[in-house]
């Protein structure tokens, strides 16, 4: 099986570890990894003005490009890009009348109305492979580890691009039941983290960061998984900073999604690229046992 | 916040500029408040979400115009998704951050923050708050 991949520009750089994980986590399950050619920005945000259009563009180009490199579903993984590309083609799809402003704007590409389906890795996970065939392929058992699936906003909202109904996250669920972990429901598995508020108003961003984990730890969670950047940065990056400042006062490791199905697929720990995590991270796994013996 | 509809307090025109950026109609609103209970960062806001649509539904812009609430809002989405009268509130605060930013104003300014901050972000989160917050 191949599939045809979107990255974004995180992934290539500050969240390496999030695509090399799916990777070689694709690789253990049999499938190659297509990455579309000339690839460009998604925008991170999906505009939401009425009359502004020219911010669907690059999305739009991007949806374009994977469909005239033979794709007719495009996987992705950064929750961001996800939630954007997904928004852009529903405009291509069921509006006409933004449809036709767009590709007359686009007059040297191809006419497009929405031929690509914008599928998020989870989602491909679900129905493509099956949680059944990845129990099967799991070498290392994830026991004993509790784990919080985290979804923040984009994965959900709004509800006509949710991977899955509002409220509900049985994608990680399955996934990381099938994996051998133990998952940890949390009452703020769907809270914003503070998303791009992080850059001026710090201090409310790691207050929306500290009250999802101390919700986690306070569930019996260990770890703390996700899909997105942003809330790896706001809930694991900076969780160094929300512990000596004391707005929390337990420590929640916090993963890409990836990483722990690359771990428990028997990919090596340097393939993973927990040098990207915060630092509890991968000390964690080690003393779980999660590791692959080199 | 008490407000009393009288001919001055409803401006048309700001409500209907407010309509047509964000293609939502305020005026469905019903003041529950849910809003405010499902947003992240009300504590940060000097009006709460409810406060916010209460003025749009009467195009109190001017007043709005000072509010820092549609600036802390992370369009998380949160609020839109629970509104009882469905209204898509995340559009009526990005159409209240866009008449600002089309002024060409910006709400932060690039060239001053930190170097190390800007070094240390993921990608999408500098892509993301320059569209929300500059012009």
């Amino acid at each position: 099986m191949k599939i045809s991949y979107y990255p974004g520009c995180t992934l290539k750089t500050k969240a390496a570890n999030l695509e090399a994980a799916a990777v070689a986590s694709l690789a253990a399950l049999g499938i190659d990894v297509e990455e579309i050619d000339r690839w460009n920005c998604c925008g991170a945000v999906f505009s939401l003005t009425a009359d502004d259009l020219i911010h669907q563009v690059g999305p739009v180009r991007n949806l374009i490009r994977a469909r005239d490199q033979g794709a007719d579903k495009l996987v992705t993984l950064c929750s961001m890009c996800y939630n954007t590309l997904a928004r852009a083609n529903r405009i291509m799809r069921n509006d006409p009348v933004k449809r036709d402003t767009i590709n007359r704007f686009m007059d040297d590409e191809t006419d497009y109305a929405g031929e690509v389906e914008v599928v998020h890795l989870l989602t491909f996970l679900d129905q493509e492979v099956g949680w059944e065939r990845i129990r099967g392929k799991v070498k290392v058992p994830l026991a004993g580890l509790r784990v919080a699936p985290y979804y923040g906003c984009t994965l959900q909202r709004p509800a006509e691009v949710g991977i899955e109904p509002f409220g509900s996250f049985t994608l990680m669920t399955s996934l990381f039941e099938a994996l051998g972990a133990t998952v940890a429901p949390f009452n703020a598995a769907d809270t914003c983290c503070g998303s791009y508020q992080v850059l001026n108003g710090q201090d409310g961003a790691r207050g929306t960061a500290a009250a999802i984990l101390k919700s986690a730890a306070a569930a019996g969670a260990e770890a703390l998984a996700t899909s997105c950047p942003l809330c790896e940065y706001n809930l694991g990056k900076q969780q160094g900073k929300l512990l000596a400042g004391g707005q929390i006062d337990t420590p929640v490791p916090t993963y890409y999604f990836t990483q722990l199905l690359a771990v428990a697929l028997g990919v090596a720990p340097e393939s993973c690229l927990f040098s990207l995590n915060d630092e509890a991270s991968l000390e964690l796994l080690k003393n779980r046992n999660c590791l692959v013996a080199a | 916040m008490t407000l009393t509809i009288t001919d001055q307090t409803i401006a048309l025109k700001s409500f209907e500029k407010l309509k047509e950026l964000s293609g939502e109609n305020v005026k469905l609103c019903m003041q529950c408040a849910t809003c405010t209970g499902m947003c992240p960062m009300s504590a940060e806001m000097d009006h709460s979400p409810r406060k916010v649509m209460h003025l749009a539904q009467f195009g109190l812009l001017d007043r709005l115009s000072e509010s820092n609430t549609y600036w802390k809002c992370a369009s998380c989405h949160a609020c839109t998704v629970k509104c009882p009268r469905g209204i898509d509130i995340a559009k009526v605060m990005e159409a209240l951050r866009q008449q600002v930013l089309r002024r060409n104003k910006n709400y932060i300014e690039p060239s001053v923050l930190p170097a190390e901050r800007i070094g240390e972000l993921p990608q999408i989160a500098l892509v993301a708050a320059f569209r929300k917050l500059t012009s």
